[in-house]
């Protein structure tokens, strides 16, 4: 059947296996034992969870233990963030990392070392888990954690599901008093205030920005930063599930220089004083897309691409003036790009955050959109930083080698758990890594 | 707090039903032949908010094993508010049609071990002149197709005997609710080619029967269009029928 990622391009055709037990696995693997792709909620936006054989961890949603005086949840690898927010918010715990959506599953948010608002000080999922269990063939289920066979669990935390089929995990729960996200919103007439606005708030338990990559000039990098912490008063009540959809792909012509450039000043102008606070749940906190279904389909049937890039912190200042100026100049940016600035890195072999600036944004598919990711890769190359491969659809080999140094570790790796051949991706056909 | 016996509880319309009975703070006993799986499930539910969760294991074509393992499930229930019977096979019409059998297998497991059951289950909610009695059939019952026949028939003896049990339960306030899904994306129908725009998820499927226990529906369709399409079915003219490869 057809599949995609959710940038809905590239569209291949693959055979999607739903294993629950043992004996399917089992029986899989006498079947097929070669180039198998594990894949959750199919949230990566490229190439990263398409492949011939998908193996999806759709019947592996069992939650498997719950230490209610530690908040240690263990559970297999198909559970999404979503379950796990419905059942423990009102509990009293919170995900110790969260991505900007909560329909991703805790398979997939190891595989891609998922990062959220709190990375400056909480790093990446991984680094709250405490083991997770990987299937590399049915008579090998290794549990692996820093200390036990901590060089799978390195290679498999942020391994983008190359070194196995991630079944479960135990990770650590963070206690919170309320549902409710004490938020503040500065404005930033620029740039260079806004990656000030980083280092003064770097003290803040959740930032991000929301910076408008359609206007250039002296407003050239113009943002809202938005920085906030559980707060102590209000309920403890779960999301609303409460959506709208988006039933139909919308024609992409809506989406021109012109509409995103209206929305880019509405959204800059909504706030007018220099900080507002509020307080507002954690849903339209973390999660502003989760209320639209299948928003994706907004840039049109051919898709997009989330273009994510990272340069490390020294080169910052000097690197993201002239590639946001790129991206301004070319003028396909999308509605919003969103900005962070990144902690300490981790020792995940291919996990993508590294001390720095980070900026991700949309861009619809077009012909013309590879040139520019060209040189932005170039640009991003040059000052010593990588793209994310959970958003990548398009990257060369050598763009991706020369981010991710480690990459030989990484190889060296799966060889040796003899998952070499036995679990790859389109993407890592396509990168060079089989 | 309902107490609820499922039967063929590692079925996926089975699990997603017990999961929304979790979430509600139910006492749940569980059986099935698989008690691996049973044990993973049961975990699970107490985790999403069951009050209790107890399992048992299962041989459906063991049917004198049936009334010990009622009677032992009741006992811990104390009673049975909601009763589920979900357990079932999906074999290969082309296999039964040479395969005698087989056909005789999946009319047992399908029907008699069912229809046995039902008849132990009735009696004992007879006496505590309360509660529902939910049986998984299926639209396959409705008519017999030449895709799936052997299935259908066995459908057919279920659905027919909750016809008649049901009038004579209702006379002991006992209600008894006839499930008939359409095509449902589960392990049952993993490998066949199904149309994805009529296939439903068993959460759907789920959802439904909650609702339908509550409002005491006698027979529900799931989705619920599938009524109008056997509907269609059912009243087509043999003539034309018998040349279609429904």
């Amino acid at each position: 059947m057809n599949m995609q990622g959710w940038g809905r391009y590239p569209v291949i055709d693959a055979e999607v296996h739903t294993p629950g037990t043992k004996e399917d696995i089992q029986a899989l693997f006498d079947t097929t034992a070669v180039g198998m792709t594990p894949r959750g909620l199919g949230r990566s936006y490229g190439d990263s969870a398409l492949g011939d054989h998908i193996l999806s961890t759709k019947r592996l949603n069992h939650f498997l233990e719950f230490d209610a005086t530690t908040g240690l949840l263990h559970c297999e690898a198909g559970i999404s963030l979503s379950e796990i927010l419905t059942l423990f918010v009102p509990k009293g715990w919170f995900l110790p990392v969260t991505p900007g959506t909560q329909f991703v599953t805790v398979g997939g948010a190891i595989a891609s070392d998922v990062h959220g608002k709190n990375h400056h000080v909480a790093g990446c999922f991984c680094d709250h888990v405490e083991h997770l269990d990987i299937l590399l063939d049915p008579e090998r289920i290794i549990r692996c954690s820093p200390y036990q066979h901590p060089d799978l669990f390195h290679a498999t935390c942020g391994g983008m599901g190359l070194t196995g089929m991630i079944i479960a995990a135990a990770i650590r729960l963070k206690p919170i008093q309320s549902a409710f996200i004490d938020q503040t919103t500065f404005k930033a007439r620029n740039l260079e205030e806004s990656l000030n606005l980083f280092e003064i708030h770097a003290a803040a338990p959740y930032s991000v920005a929301w910076i408008d990559c359609i206007t250039g000039g002296p407003s050239l990098g113009r943002s809202l930063l938005m920085t906030g912490d559980h707060a102590t008063k209000g309920s403890l009540i779960p999301g609303k599930n409460a959506r709208i959809g988006l039933p139909l792909d919308m024609p992409s012509i809506l989406l021109n220089r012109y509409s995103i450039l209206a929305f880019n000043t509405l959204y800059y102008h909504r706030i007018r004083k220099v900080s507002v606070q509020s307080h507002v749940h954690y849903e339209p906190f973390f999660y502003p897309l989760d209320s639209i279904n299948d928003w994706n389909r907004m840039y049109g049937k051919n898709g997009f691409t989330q273009y994510q890039f990272v340069v490390p912190k020294d080169a910052g200042r000097k690197a993201m003036p002239v590639i946001l100026k790129t991206i301004v100049d070319a003028g396909k940016g999308s509605f919003l790009a969103v900005m962070k600035a990144f902690g300490k890195q981790n020792n995940n072999l291919l996990s993508f955050p590294i001390e720095g600036y980070t900026l991700a944004l949309d861009f619809k598919i077009e012909p013309e959109l590879f040139p520019l990711l060209d040189r932005l890769d170039a640009m991003v190359h040059d000052h010593g930083g990588r793209v994310y491969l959970t958003k990548d659809s398009r990257m060369s080999p050598s763009t991706f080698r020369s981010g991710y140094k480690t990459w030989t570790r990484f190889q060296e790796l799966r060889m040796n758990y003899s998952a070499l051949g036995r679990f790859r991706s389109h993407q890592s056909t396509r990168l060079g890594l089989e | 707090m309902q107490n609820i016996l499922i039967i063929g509880a590692t079925s996926a319309i089975a699990e997603a039903t017990a999961r929304l009975y979790a979430a509600d703070g139910a006492n749940l006993y569980l059986m099935a032949r698989n008690e691996d799986r049973l044990k993973i499930i049961a975990a699970d539910l107490k985790i999403r908010g069951a009050a209790s969760v107890a399992t048992a294991g299962f041989e459906a074509n063991d049917l004198d094993s049936h009334q010990n393992l009622i009677e032992r499930a009741h006992k811990s229930l104390g009673s049975f508010d909601i009763v589920l019977i979900a357990h079932g096979t999906l074999g290969i019409q082309k296999v039964a049609e040479s395969d005698i059998e087989e056909t005789i297998r999946e009319l047992q497991t399908n029907a008699m071990s069912t229809i046995a059951l039902m008849t132990r289950l009735a009696n004992m909610m007879e006496k505590q002149r309360q509660g529902t009695l939910a049986i998984i059939s299926s639209v396959a019952g409705d008519r017999g197709r030449p895709s799936n026949y052997v299935y259908g028939t066995a459908k057919a003896a279920v659905t027919t005997f909750c016809e008649g049990l049901r009038a004579r339960l209702c006379k002991s306030n006992v209600h008894l609710l006839t499930i008939k899904p359409g095509m449902v994306d589960s392990p049952m129908t993993a490998g066949m080619e199904l149309p994805g725009i009529l296939l439903a998820k068993p959460e759907q499927v789920a959802k439904a029967i909650v609702t339908a226990i509550k409002k005491k529906t006698d027979v529900l369709y799931t989705p619920w269009f599938w009524r109008f399409i056997m509907l269609g079915i059912i009243h087509m003219p043999t003539s034309v029928f018998k040349k279609l490869s429904l």
